[in-house]
C-alpha cells in the first residue's frame, strides 16, 4: 500500500491534468487551480521540514564540534535573527522601514547580488579554458564566441565601422543569435519536450517509480 | 602561512576596504568622481599592455592563473564605471520591436508588466524596468505591474520611485490607481498566469498596498488578458518569459515582449523568431539599446562601457588561452 | 441612435450659462422624450452645440456571440470602427454597455468596460452562463485633465442581442494538440508493450552515464566524498524527478563501494524524497546500516544562498566527484566552476538549454536535455523504460519529417504547414 497509494494519486492527477487542457467545462477548468493550490499548501508546510532539518544538522555540528562548526553557528544565528525579527514585527514585517526590510535590503540583497556577480568572473575563467581550437568544431565554436562577444557591444561596430552596415559585427552577431543559435536551441528544446512527455507518461502510468524510493 | 591565516588576512583586507569605501561614500568624497579623458586612455592602454605581457609570458610557457583572469575582469568592470566615454549604440531588430510595440499603442492603452526577478539580477534588469516604465508614462499609457517572484513587486516600487525623481515624470502627475497599479506578488508560478487568463481578480483580490481590486479605477474593468493591449515580462529564470509565452501568449493570445538576463536571452530567440514574443531586450546591451531608442541616458547606457570592456578582456583571455593551447600542442609534437 | 452630451467643469457652465439655460428650456424636453427608450442616467442630459459638434459618429454593425471553446461566462462583442475613429479623429475610445435579462425582464444598460480607439473587439468575461444579454457600443470623445474628465461627448450604436454564454466540453482549437498527444503517447505505449513482449531494443552509448561508475570509483580510491546536487527546483519539476531517479542508482553504487555520498538539497519536498530514495538504495544493496540521516540535508530555498552554501562545502571538503542532475538556473556555472577549481570529476545533466553551455564548459561529462530523462532507462536497462525511449524517438521522427516537409512546402509557397501547429484562433 505504501507504494500503491502514491502511484494511484500520481496517475489520477496526471490524467486529470492532461484532460483539463482540452476540456473547458467545470470542474475541469478549475482543477488545475485546485491542484496547484494543494501543491502550494503542501510545499508551504514542508518548508518546516527543511528548516528543522537545517537546524538539527547545524546544532549537531556545533555540539559535536565537527570540522568547520563555526559556519554552522553563522547559519543558526542568521536563521534565528531573520525569524525573530520577522515574527516580532508582526503582519507588516515586509513594509518599508521595518527592521526586516532593512535586513532584506542591506544584507540579503547585496549578498545575493554578490553571488550572481561571481558569474562574470566564472564566465571569463570558463571561456578562457573552454574556447580552444582543439578541432574543427571547437574552432567554429570559438569563432562564433568571438563574433558574438564583440558584436554584442559597441566596440564591435567601432572595429568594423569601415564595412557596409550589414557586414558589421553587430549584424553578424545578430545573425548568429537569430539563426544558427536558435536552430540549435530549438533542436534541444524539441528533444527535451519529447523527453518530458515520455518521462511524464512513465510516471503517470507508474512505470517510472524509482523516485518513490527503491527500484521496484 | 597557513590557509586559515590567509583567510583571516583576506577577510581583514575586505573589511577595511569596505569601511574605507563606506566612509568615502557618506562623506561625499565618492560622488562625482570621474576620470578625465587622458586618465581613462592611460588606464585602457595600461590594461591592454598588461594583457600583452601576459600573452608573451604565456608564449614563453608561463601559464596564467585563474585568479589573474578574475583580477582583470574586476578592473575591466569597475574602472569604466568612473569613465565618461560615449559609445555609438547599434540597435538590434528585437529591441526595436519592443520600442515600436509601445510607440504604436494609443494613449490610455493598458500595459501589463510582470516583474519576475529579485535583487540578485536587478543590476541587469532594473535599468530595463526603469526605461520601459518611463517610456510607457511618456506615451500616456496605463501600467499594471505584478510579480510571480516574491521580490518582484518590490523591484517595481523601486523602479517607480527612481523614475519619479525625474522632473519630466513629475510633470506627468502620475496617479496611483489611475495611471499605475502594483498588484503585488502571487504564489503559484505559471498557474497564476493561467488563472489570470480567465480572471485577474481571482489572483489579485488586493493590490501590493492592500487596496481592494475593485477600488482601483485602472483595473476595475480589467477582467483578463483580452483587456491588456501589450505586456512586458522582466525575467531572470523560472517562472518567467518562457512560462508567460507558453500560457498567456499561446493560450490566450496576449501580445508580449520580454526583457531577460543575458544568460536567459538566447533561449528566448526561439520564441522571438516564431512570433510568439514581440520584441526582446537581452541583458545590459538590450537595455542600453532600448534607452537609446527612448532617447534617455539611463543606467544601462552607463554600464555598457563596463560590459564592452569586460567582453574585450574575455576575448583577450580566449586568445591567451589558445596561445597556451597551441604552445603545449607543439611541445607535445616535439 | 441617440447622442448624449455631458459637461462637468463649472467654469464652462458659468460662461455659457445663458445659452445652456435657453437650450435646456427649449430642447431638453424633446431630448428627454427621445431618451426615454434609452437608459442613460438623467443627469447626463445636457446639450450644447459645441459638444454636439464634438460628438463622434457611433460604431457600426455590432455583433455578439458566445465565446467558443470556453468554460462559459464570456461573450465576445465585435463592432465596426466609428467613421470618426481615425488619427486625430473624434472617436477616442469605446465604451461597452450591457443589459441583462432577469426573469424575462430586460434590465437597464450599464457600463461594463472600455477600450481605446482602433479596437473592434471586447470580451465580456462577466456574463453569467445561460442568461440573456444585450449589448451596445458607445463611441466616446473626451477631454481630461489631471485624470478628471472635463467634458465628454458620446454616441451609441444599435443594440445587439440577445446572446447567452455556455460552457463547452471540448476545446476544438486544441484538436491539433490532442491528436499530437494521442500519436506520441500511442508510439510510447506501443513500444513499451513491444519491450514487455521481449523485443530487444537498442540504446546508444551515453558517455556521461558510462562515466558514473568511474566517477564513483574514483571517489572510493581517493577516500573522498561524492556530492550529488539534484537541481534547485521542487518535486513538481520533471527534471528534479529525473535527478532523484539517477540519485537512486548513484546511491546504490556509493553504498556498494562504501563511499560517503552527500546530498545537499534546496527544497523540503526534495529532501523528503531524496532521503527515502537514498535509504532504499542502501537497503537494496544490503547496507542499511551504512545509511546516515544527515547524508541528505536541506540548505535553503534561496537560489544564490544555496549556491553559496554548496560552494563553501565544495571548497572546504574537496569532494572527489560532483553530480549535478536536475533543473538549474544561473547558479549552474557558479557551482560547476567551483567544482572544477578543486579538480573534482563532474557529471552534469540538465534540460535547461540556457545552462547547458556552462555545464559543457566546466564539467567532464554533460547529459544534454533528453539524455537526462533517458538516464533511468539507460542505467536500469529495464525493458519498459527502454520501450518508452523508442516511442519517444518515433515521435521525434514524425517531427523531423514535418520540419522537412514544412520547409519545402513553405519555400515553394505551396502551403503553410505551420498552420497545423497553431493553437490559438
Amino acid at each position: 500500500m505504501r507504494r500503491e497509494i502514491p502511484l494511484l494519486i500520481t496517475g489520477i492527477v496526471g490524467i486529470v491534468f492532461v484532460l483539463q487542457y482540452f476540456i473547458p467545462h467545470f470542474p475541469f477548468n478549475r482543477m488545475n487551480a485546485w491542484f496547484s493550490d494543494w501543491f502550494s499548501i503542501v510545499a508551504a508546510f514542508a518548508i518546516w521540514l527543511g528548516a528543522l532539518n537545517l537546524m538539527k544538522i547545524s546544532f549537531q555540528k556545533v555540539f559535536r564540534r565537527k570540522s568547520d562548526w563555526g559556519y554552522a553557528v553563522v547559519i543558526i544565528m542568521s536563521f534565528l535573527l531573520m525569524a525573530v525579527v520577522g515574527f516580532a514585527e508582526g503582519k507588516g514585517f515586509r513594509d518599508q522601514g521595518t527592521a526586516f526590510d532593512w535586513l532584506f535590503q542591506f544584507v540579503y540583497t547585496p549578498l545575493s547580488a554578490t553571488m550572481f556577480a561571481i558569474l562574470a568572473f566564472f564566465v571569463a575563467s570558463a571561456s578562457y579554458r573552454a574556447f580552444r581550437a582543439r578541432n574543427f568544431e571547437a574552432t567554429l565554436l570559438l569563432l562564433a564566441a568571438f563574433l558574438v562577444m564583440l558584436g554584442r557591444v559597441p566596440t564591435g561596430d567601432v572595429l568594423t565601422g569601415f564595412m557596409p552596415e550589414g557586414m558589421r559585427l553587430s549584424a553578424v552577431a545578430s545573425w548568429i543569435m537569430n539563426f544558427p543559435q536558435t536552430a540549435g536551441q530549438r533542436a534541444i528544446m524539441i528533444g527535451i519536450a519529447l523527453g518530458l512527455v515520455s518521462t511524464s507518461l512513465r510516471i503517470i502510468l507508474g512505470i517510472e517509480r524509482s523516485h518513490l524510493g527503491g527500484g521496484d | 602561512m597557513s590557509t586559515r591565516a590567509k583567510e583571516l588576512i583576506t577577510i581583514a583586507i575586505i573589511a577595511v576596504f569596505s569601511v574605507v569605501i563606506y566612509i568615502l561614500k557618506i562623506t561625499g568624497v565618492m560622488t562625482g568622481i570621474e576620470f578625465s579623458g587622458t586618465v581613462s586612455t592611460i588606464i585602457i592602454i595600461a590594461i591592454f599592455l598588461a594583457l600583452l605581457v601576459i600573452l608573451i609570458r604565456t608564449l614563453r610557457g608561463h601559464l596564467v592563473d585563474r585568479r589573474t583572469v578574475f583580477l582583470f575582469i574586476a578592473f575591466s568592470v569597475a574602472l569604466p564605471l568612473l569613465m565618461n566615454i560615449s559609445q555609438k549604440i547599434t540597435v538590434s531588430g528585437e529591441v526595436e520591436q519592443v520600442y515600436n510595440a509601445v510607440i504604436d499603442l494609443q494613449p490610455g492603452s493598458r500595459v501589463l508588466v510582470s516583474f519576475d526577478y529579485d535583487p540578485a539580477s536587478a543590476p541587469e534588469l532594473q535599468p530595463m524596468a526603469e526605461s520601459f516604465l518611463r517610456l510607457c508614462f511618456m506615451r500616456d499609457l496605463k501600467v499594471i505591474v505584478m510579480g510571480l517572484w516574491p521580490q518582484g513587486p518590490q523591484q517595481a516600487e523601486l523602479a517607480m520611485s527612481t523614475i519619479l525623481e525625474d522632473d519630466e515624470m513629475k510633470a506627468k502627475n502620475i496617479k496611483y490607481g489611475i495611471d499605475y497599479v502594483n498588484l503585488g506578488y502571487q504564489a503559484g508560478n505559471e498557474f497564476v498566469v493561467q488563472r489570470m487568463g480567465s480572471d485577474f481578480k481571482s489572483m489579485f483580490r488586493k493590490d501590493y498596498s492592500g487596496r481592494a481590486y475593485d477600488d482601483l479605477p485602472l483595473v476595475k474593468n480589467v477582467k483578463n488578458f483580452s483587456n491588456i493591449d501589450y505586456s512586458f515580462n522582466l525575467s531572470a529564470g523560472y517562472p518567467g518569459t518562457q512560462e508567460w509565452v507558453q500560457v498567456a501568449v499561446d493560450r490566450y493570445g496576449l501580445k508580449m515582449g520580454g526583457g531577460n538576463t543575458a544568460v536567459q536571452a538566447p533561449m528566448m530567440y526561439t520564441y522571438l523568431n516564431a512570433g510568439q514574443l514581440e520584441g526582446l531586450l537581452g541583458g545590459m546591451s538590450g537595455g542600453a539599446e532600448f534607452e537609446y531608442l527612448a532617447n534617455f541616458t539611463g543606467k544601462a547606457t552607463k554600464y555598457m562601457l563596463s560590459q564592452s570592456f569586460a567582453h574585450m578582456v574575455v576575448v583577450a583571455f580566449i586568445i591567451i588561452g589558445n596561445a597556451a593551447f597551441f604552445r603545449s600542442g607543439r611541445e607535445k609534437k616535439l | 441612435m441617440n447622442h448624449n452630451c455631458r459637461t462637468t467643469k463649472q467654469t464652462f457652465l458659468r460662461r455659457d450659462f445663458l445659452l445652456l439655460a435657453f437650450l435646456i428650456i427649449v430642447i431638453a424636453p424633446t431630448l428627454a422624450a427621445q431618451q426615454a427608450s434609452d437608459t442613460m442616467p438623467a443627469d447626463t442630459v445636457v446639450a450644447d452645440s459645441i459638444l454636439v459638434a464634438r460628438t463622434p459618429a457611433p460604431p457600426i454593425s455590432v455583433t455578439v456571440q458566445d465565446l467558443p471553446n470556453d468554460a462559459g461566462g464570456s461573450i465576445k462583442v465585435n463592432w465596426g470602427l466609428s467613421p470618426d475613429d481615425v488619427a486625430g479623429g473624434k472617436a477616442r475610445k469605446y465604451r461597452i454597455l450591457r443589459a441583462e435579462t432577469i426573469d424575462g425582464q430586460r434590465q437597464e444598460f450599464t457600463e461594463i468596460g472600455d477600450v481605446t480607439s482602433g479596437a473592434t473587439e471586447f470580451i465580456d468575461g462577466n456574463a453569467t452562463s445561460d442568461v440573456e444579454f444585450y449589448y451596445k457600443v458607445m463611441a466616446v470623445n473626451f477631454l481630461s485633465e489631471d485624470n478628471e474628465t472635463i467634458w465628454e461627448a458620446t454616441s451609441k450604436s444599435d443594440e445587439a442581442g440577445p446572446v447567452k454564454s455556455s460552457a463547452q466540453w471540448f476545446d476544438w482549437r486544441r484538436i491539433n494538440v490532442f491528436v499530437g498527444v494521442i500519436v506520441l503517447c500511442g508510439f510510447i505505449l506501443y513500444y513499451i508493450n513491444q519491450a514487455k513482449a521481449g523485443k530487444k531494443l537498442f540504446i546508444r552509448k551515453i558517455a556521461g552515464l558510462e562515466a558514473v561508475d568511474e566517477a564513483v570509483g574514483r571517489a572510493t580510491e581517493m577516500g573522498k566524498k561524492i556530492f550529488y546536487i539534484p537541481g534547485t527546483q521542487d518535486m513538481d519539476n520533471v527534471q528534479t524527478i529525473a535527478g532523484v531517479t539517477i540519485l537512486g542508482r548513484v546511491a546504490e553504487m556509493a553504498a556498494q563501494y562504501e563511499t560517503w555520498l552527500e546530498v545537499p538539497v534546496s527544497r523540503s519536498l526534495v529532501l523528503v524524497t531524496a532521503k527515502e530514495v537514498v535509504k532504499e538504495a542502501y537497503t537494496k544493496v544490503g547496507r542499511p546500516d551504512a545509511y546516515q540521516e544527515d547524508q541528505v540535508h536541506y540548505l535553503t530555498d534561496d537560489q544564490f544562498g544555496y549556491a553559496a552554501g554548496i560552494d563553501g562545502m565544495v571548497v572546504r571538503e574537496k569532494p572527489a566527484t560532483i553530480f549535478y542532475m536536475g533543473a538549474f538556473y544561473a547558479e549552474a556555472l557558479i557551482l560547476a566552476e567551483t567544482g572544477n577549481s578543486i579538480g573534482a570529476i563532474q557529471i552534469a545533466g540538465t534540460a535547461m538549454p540556457s545552462q547547458l553551455p556552462f555545464f559543457v564548459a566546466s564539467c567532464d561529462y554533460t547529459l544534454i536535455g533528453e539524455e537526462l530523462f533517458a538516464a533511468s532507462a539507460y542505467l536500469s536497462r529495464e525493458p519498459k523504460l527502454l520501450g518508452s525511449l523508442k516511442g519517444q524517438d518515433m515521435g521525434k521522427a514524425v517531427i523531423l519529417i514535418a520540419i522537412v516537409v514544412g520547409v519545402l512546402l513553405e519555400t515553394f509557397g505551396i502551403w503553410k504547414l505551420s498552420n497545423l501547429f497553431t493553437v490559438i484562433d
